[in-house]
């Protein structure tokens, strides 16, 4: 189990939160650049001393500024995967596993490097220098020599953000094997939402140095309490202000025109938050006649195809952005240009009071 | 290049500067011929001359590289209140006239200088001395070598230090395993600028040291001693520190040419 607490003046803001991860769960901290994730990892491997703050692992305390405790940081010896992986560029990459192994006899680190880089299927680049690696090979060197050691705790900051798309998809999956079958306390830091949820068993978002909310991804997306959580976990979000209601529905009007309608109860100024997949779009001018209390008239502005689905981003009143399938829409013709009826249901529709 | 007016008055004023750079080094290689040249380098004083050189710089460079090695490293990754008043108090005797390096060092370390008593009562000599030509270069050379080194250490990644600190490897190991390796090529080059400077160091070891044949008499201090009465052996003197001077420079450019490992990579 790992407990932090942390207070330090940063540039702009104070940085001031407390983090617990229980041993073999991986909590990550989200946020924009900036705002204050990597000083948490930094101090807790006593990279930076806070102002303020506490910090134990199992009992053991690494940091007290108030008792005058703060362990360096080689007797820490935390687990730390560096953004740019940090591997030293004049020793081959067993030589960088090898770095850590300090409590193996010399005579065996090579074979001991080996066989760290094994589990990672890096076993074939022992002898390669880090800049003649590919960028998922980094990443492998870089997790065999931050787990080698067997450390007591995994920090990870923005491990995927390096690679491309292609090689990051692949080496997300590497990393939440490996994040799973570790028993040891996780703490990633990252700014993309997506890549929290696919790694952390739960999410703290973090804005200018504190935890606005926390919880498993899909109580953040399902239940943001901020439009700022709620813009980070992926909704489209937009503003307007609730107006009364009927039959248990709350009707918000739109800045800028239109209405919609939630389920969720509230009153005066809103951000009303949907997710891009409740979205669904029909040819413009047909009237719908499904379940979908919300309808909006809008304009296809771009059309952006992730994987098999098209990301399309219409402008009505204000902006959003729907998900549709490849052959949606090919079926509906879509175009930039194209008008269309944006439809989703009161059900899908959050708000949350500005 | 368009051949324009201002076009070629650029190129005139290159070749004015580069012929009027050349011609003097040119001119001590093709002024005597190379039978001579040899036969004067065998003489006894040219030959102690270099030695003394040679024994001298190598002991100056050995004090500047263990004492200015973690003081660079301390000024490039470290910040502190007066960091760049030190910073220049390093860097003065970069500017400073040789003659007043000479005063400077006599005032602080001669007979009757503010350290003179002390070093007399531990029995040290440096005036007049083989070790008092080692403290003037020192002072001449040292700060050559600290601000190469100091941007050299600045341009290790911080990230590779932390990981070697996360990794077990405390402040001395990080320094020593992963900051020296990476800034490497750069400390390379100061060695070889500061060795440069020694090398060529005249008048603070002139004031200091005097001019001594086979105790204080340095490479330059000899070539000064004997243009007079054998501009030969002057001349021959004169090849020789061009020659290995020039080789200096070379490394430094290829040194300089060497990604820093540190730094950004492929």
């Amino acid at each position: 189990m790992l407990r932090a607490e942390i207070a330090s003046r940063l540039r702009e803001f104070e940085l001031d939160l407390e983090v617990d991860v229980a041993a073999g769960r991986c909590l990550a901290l989200v946020g924009p650049s900036g705002a204050g994730k990597s000083t948490v990892l930094r101090a807790i491997a006593g990279l930076h001393r806070p102002d303020r703050g506490r910090i134990d692992l199992a009992g053991r305390v690494w940091l007290d500024r108030a008792e005058g405790v703060d362990l360096a940081p080689e007797r820490r010896r935390c687990g730390y995967l560096f953004q740019d992986y940090a591997l030293f560029p004049h020793l081959s990459a067993w030589r960088n596993v090898a770095f850590g192994l300090t409590a193996v006899p010399r005579g065996e680190r090579r074979a001991h490097a080996i066989e760290a880089l094994a589990r990672f299927g890096a076993e074939d680049l022992a002898e390669v220098m880090p800049a003649q690696l590919s960028g998922g090979e980094r990443q492998r060197v870089a997790l065999a020599r931050a787990l080698a050691a067997d450390p007591h705790l995994l920090l990870l900051d923005e491990p995927l953000t390096a690679l491309d798309a292609r090689t990051a998809a692949a080496a997300a999956r590497e990393l939440a094997e490996t994040l799973s079958a570790t028993e040891r306390p996780a703490l990633l830091v990252t700014h993309d939402f997506t890549e929290a949820a696919l790694l952390a068993d739960e999410i703290a978002v973090i804005d200018r140095g504190r935890v606005v909310q926390r919880g498993s991804a899909a109580e953040l997306s399902s239940r943001p309490t901020s439009a700022f959580v709620a813009d980070f976990a992926g909704a489209v979000v937009m503003f307007g202000t609730a107006a009364g209601g009927e039959g248990g529905t709350t009707l918000v009007r739109l800045d800028g025109g239109g209405s919609v309608s939630s389920t969720d109860a509230a009153a005066g100024p809103v951000a009303i938050a949907v997710f891009p997949w409740e979205i669904t779009l029909e040819a413009g001018g047909t009237p719908a006649h499904g379940s979908a209390l919300n309808q909006l008239q809008a304009r296809v502005v771009s059309l952006t195809p992730v994987g098999n689905r098209v990301r399309v981003g219409l402008l009505a009143s204000q902006p959003l952005v729907a998900e549709v399938t490849s052959r949606s829409a090919e079926r509906l013709g879509l175009a930039p240009g194209s008008a269309v009826v944006a439809g989703w249901k009161a059900t899908a529709t959050r708000l949350v009071s500005r | 290049m368009r051949r324009t007016l201002f076009g070629f008055a650029l190129v005139a004023s290159l070749t004015v500067a580069l012929l009027f750079l050349i011609l003097p080094v040119v001119a001590i290689f093709t002024n005597t011929d190379p039978g001579s040249l040899l036969d004067s380098l065998g003489r006894e004083s040219s030959r102690e001359a270099l030695w003394l050189s040679l024994r001298t710089t190598l002991a100056a460079l050995a004090v500047i590289v263990v004492v200015g090695t973690p003081a660079a490293y301390l000024l490039a990754t470290r910040e502190f209140r007066g960091k760049a008043l030190v910073t220049t108090a390093i860097e003065l005797p970069l500017v400073l006239p040789p003659a007043v390096a000479g005063i400077g060092l006599l005032a602080a370390f001669g007979p009757k200088g503010i350290f003179g008593s002390a070093l007399e009562g531990a029995g040290i000599e440096l005036v007049l001395q083989t070790a008092g030509v080692i403290v003037a270069l020192i002072f001449v050379a040292a700060p050559f070598y600290l601000r190469q080194a100091q941007a050299a250490f600045a341009a290790v990644d911080p990230s590779l230090l932390a990981a070697a600190r996360t990794l077990g490897a405390s402040e001395a190991r990080a320094f020593a395993r992963v900051a020296i390796p990476c800034a490497g090529p750069g400390i390379s080059a100061g060695i070889a600028l500061s060795w440069g400077r020694a090398l060529g160091e005249f008048g603070a070891t002139l004031m200091f040291a005097g001019s001594f044949q086979g105790i204080t008499q340095t490479a330059p201090l000899a070539i000064f001693a004997t243009f007079s009465t054998d501009f030969p052996a002057a001349l021959a003197l004169s090849a020789v520190l061009v020659a290995f001077s020039g080789a200096l420079l070379l490394s430094v450019k290829l040194l300089a040419s060497v990604p820093l490992l540190g730094g950004a990579q492929a």
